[in-house]
C-alpha cells in the first residue's frame, strides 16, 4: 500500500487531478438537473427561450419570486401522465424480465465455452451492439411490416393465409426493445458467470446433486451480482426510451420518453417537459442509488482483495 | 475437466437461437440494400443503385463529415476525462466527495436520454443568459454532451483494468525513486493502454450512433447523420438507408474483427512472456 501513502503525502498534486473530471461532471451533469427542477416552476412564454423567469427584481429593490406548481398539479391531475408512467415503468420491467430470460442461457453458455471458442462467441454477441443502436431499430421495421419478410415467410410457407399484424403495437414494441438491450444484460451475467469455479458443479454432481438443484443452489445464487447489474442497465434507461417506441411502437404505446420529447419539440412547452422530467428522475433516483451503492460495494470488495 | 466444456442441447438451441435473433435483423439489412425495387421488402432484382444514390446524396455525405468529426473530438476529451477519473476511482478510492463522483461517474450510462439531453440544453441556455457562452447551439454543445456520455464509459473501462494489474509495479517504481507523474506514465499509462484505445473506440461509436441527446444539444445548421437517419426512417422504409446501414455494419465488423484479433495476439505474447520469466525466475 506504498502508493496509497504516496498520494496522501502529495495532497495537493492529488487534488488537482480530481478535480478536472470532478468539475466536469459537477457542471455539465449535476447542475443541470437543478436547473430542470427550476425551470419545472416556470411558464410556457412565447419568447426566447420560451418561458417566464422565476425571479423578477422590481422597482424599489423588491425580489419578486414566482414559482409555478401548475406543471406538476397537472402531471398530478391528469390520468394521461399517471398511466403514461405507469406503462413506461411496466415495459421496462417485462424487457428486463425477457432479456433476463433470454439472456441468461446464452451468457452461461458462453462461459462455459472451452477459452478458445469463448472469445470468438463472445464478439459475435457484441458486434450488434458496436453497430448503430438506430439502424437496428430500423431494421426491424423492414422484418415487421405488413409485407416484411416475416409475414412474407410465413405466408410462402402457408401457416397464414392473411398477413399477421405483428407491427405498430405492444407486440413489436417489446420485441424490439428485448432485442436492442440484451447485449446490455448478457455482458455483466457473462463476466460474473465465467469467474465461477467449475470446480463446484463438479462436486455438487459427485456429491449427488442433479443439473437443475445444482443450477438453482450453486450457480445462480453466485451470479446474482450479475443479474442485479444486467437488469439495472436494462431497466433505467428502457424506462426513459423515446427511439424504440417512436419507431415501432403503436399509436396507444405510452413512453414517458416519448411524452417528454412531445412537450419539448411539437409542443414547445420547455417548463411542462422539464416537470415531466423531474418527475421522471424521482421515479429513476431509487433504482439509480441501488446500482451506485452496489457498484461501490462490489468495487471496494475487489480492492480489498 | 473435459466435460466442463460440454453445453447441454438446451444451452446450445438457446446460445444458437439468441445468435438468430441477433443476426438476421441486420442480415436483412444488408441484403434488401441490394434489391432493384423501391419498396425496400418486395425483391426486384439484384442492384447497387442505392449506393451510388447515396453516395450521391449531399445531406448525408455533409452529415457523416460533421458526425466523424464530433466523434473524434469527443472521443479523445471522453478518453482524457475518462482515464483520470478511471485511475482517480481505481487509485484514491476514498476522498472527500468520492462518493459523489462515483455516483456521477455510473448515472450518466443509465440515465435515459431524453434527460441527460434536455437538463443539458437547459444549462445551456441558462448559461448563455449569464455570460453569453456558448452562443448558439452546435457544435460545441453536441461535444460537451457526448464527451459527457463517453467518459463514463470510459472511466469504468480503466478502472476495472486497473483493479485488474497489481499495483506492485507502482509500488516497486517508486521505491526506485520515480516521481508520481513519471509512474503514471511510464508504467500506469501503458499498461492501461489497451483499456484507452478500446475506450476510443466504444466512445466514437457511442458519439457516432447518439440521436436522444444529439437532438435537444444541436442548432439550425448542425444536423448529425443519426438525426438525418431518423428523419428518413421516421416517414418509412428507405433502400438509401439500407445501403448505409450495410457499409456501417462492414466497417464496425471489420473494425471489431481487427481489434480482437490484434487483442488476444498482444494477450498471448503477454502470457507467453510472463511463463518464460517464471521459468527463468524459478530455474535461477
Amino acid at each position: 500500500m506504498n502508493i496509497q501513502r504516496l498520494f496522501k503525502r502529495l495532497k495537493p498534486g492529488r487534488g488537482a487531478v480530481i478535480s478536472v473530471p470532478y468539475f466536469w461532471l459537477l457542471l455539465f451533469f449535476l447542475v443541470p438537473f437543478f436547473i430542470v427542477l427550476k425551470i419545472s416552476f416556470a411558464e410556457q412564454d412565447l419568447a426566447i427561450p420560451p418561458f417566464t423567469s422565476l425571479m423578477n427584481l422590481e422597482e424599489g429593490g423588491l425580489l419578486h419570486l414566482t414559482l409555478n406548481l401548475g406543471n406538476f398539479d397537472f402531471i398530478l391531475s391528469d390520468d394521461f401522465y399517471a398511466k403514461t408512467y405507469l406503462s413506461s415503468l411496466q415495459t421496462a420491467l417485462f424487457t428486463t424480465l425477457m432479456c433476463l430470460l433470454l439472456g441468461y442461457p446464452i451468457a452461461y453458455a458462453i462461459a462455459r465455452t472451452d477459452p478458445a471458442r469463448r472469445n470468438v462467441l463472445l464478439m459475435l454477441v457484441m458486434l450488434p451492439f458496436w453497430t448503430s443502436f438506430l439502424l437496428r431499430v430500423y431494421a426491424w421495421m423492414g422484418l415487421l411490416n405488413e409485407n416484411g419478410l416475416i409475414n412474407s415467410f410465413l405466408l410462402a410457407i402457408g401457416v397464414i393465409n392473411e398477413p399477421l399484424m405483428l407491427f405498430h403495437n405492444d407486440f413489436s414494441l417489446y420485441l424490439v426493445m428485448v432485442y436492442a438491450y440484451l447485449p446490455f444484460m448478457i455482458l455483466p451475467l457473462f463476466s460474473h458467470l465465467v469467474k465461477m469455479d467449475g470446480r463446484l458443479l463438479e462436486a455438487a454432481s459427485d456429491l449427488g446433486a442433479g443439473p437443475i438443484k445444482a443450477f438453482f443452489t450453486i450457480t445462480l445464487p453466485l451470479s446474482k451480482n450479475g443479474i442485479i447489474a444486467g437488469s439495472m442497465m436494462v431497466f433505467i434507461p428502457a424506462v426513459g426510451e423515446f427511439v424504440i417506441p417512436e419507431l415501432v411502437g403503436g399509436p396507444d404505446t405510452l413512453m414517458i420518453g416519448k411524452v417528454l420529447w412531445n412537450e419539448f419539440f411539437d409542443n414547445n412547452n420547455w417548463p411542462m417537459a422539464a416537470a415531466v422530467a423531474t418527475v421522471m428522475v424521482l421515479l429513476l433516483i431509487v433504482p439509480i442509488a441501488f446500482l451506485h451503492r452496489f457498484e461501490t460495494r462490489q468495487l471496494e470488495g475487489k480492492g480489498n482483495d | 475437466m473435459t466435460n466442463q466444456h460440454k453445453l447441454s442441447p438446451f444451452l446450445k438451441t438457446m446460445l444458437l437461437l439468441g445468435l438468430l435473433f441477433l443476426y438476421i435483423p441486420i442480415v436483412s439489412l444488408v441484403v434488401y440494400s441490394f434489391n432493384d425495387s423501391k419498396l425496400v421488402t418486395v425483391w426486384g432484382g439484384f442492384s447497387t443503385k442505392w449506393y451510388a444514390s447515396l453516395f450521391q446524396n449531399e445531406q448525408i455525405i455533409s452529415a457523416v463529415e460533421l458526425s466523424v468529426q464530433i466523434a473524434l473530438a469527443s472521443a479523445t476529451a471522453a478518453v482524457t476525462l475518462g482515464t483520470i477519473a478511471g485511475f482517480v476511482l481505481a487509485r484514491f478510492k476514498r476522498f472527500p466527495g468520492s462518493s459523489l463522483f462515483a455516483g456521477m461517474m455510473t448515472a450518466p450510462m443509465v440515465m435515459p436520454e431524453v434527460i441527460t439531453g434536455l437538463s443539458m440544453l437547459l444549462l445551456f441556455i441558462s448559461m448563455q443568459q449569464l455570460i453569453g457562452v456558448p452562443a448558439e447551439r452546435g457544435f460545441f454543445t453536441i461535444w460537451v454532451g457526448h464527451t459527457t456520455l463517453c467518459m463514463a464509459y470510459v472511466a469504468v473501462v480503466v478502472r476495472s483494468r486497473l483493479l485488474e494489474i497489481d499495483q506492485s509495479l507502482e509500488d516497486a517504481a517508486m521505491d526506485l525513486g520515480a516521481r508520481p507523474l513519471k509512474i503514471f506514465f511510464v508504467i500506469t499509462l501503458p499498461l492501461v493502454a489497451q483499456a484507452i484505445a478500446s475506450g476510443f473506440l466504444l466512445s466514437v461509436t457511442l458519439s457516432l450512433d447518439d440521436l436522444v441527446m444529439t437532438a435537444f444539444l444541436s442548432g439550425p445548421g448542425s444536423t448529425t447523420l443519426p438525426q438525418v437517419i431518423f428523419s428518413k426512417v421516421r416517414l418509412g422504409l428507405n433502400p438509401e438507408i439500407n445501403a448505409l446501414a450495410s457499409i456501417t455494419v462492414l466497417v464496425v465488423g471489420v473494425l471489431v474483427i481487427v481489434a480482437n484479433y490484434l487483442m488476444l495476439n498482444s494477450q498471448r505474447k503477454r502470457e507467453r512472456a510472463m511463463a518464460a520469466a517464471m521459468r527463468e525466475s524459478s530455474a535461477g
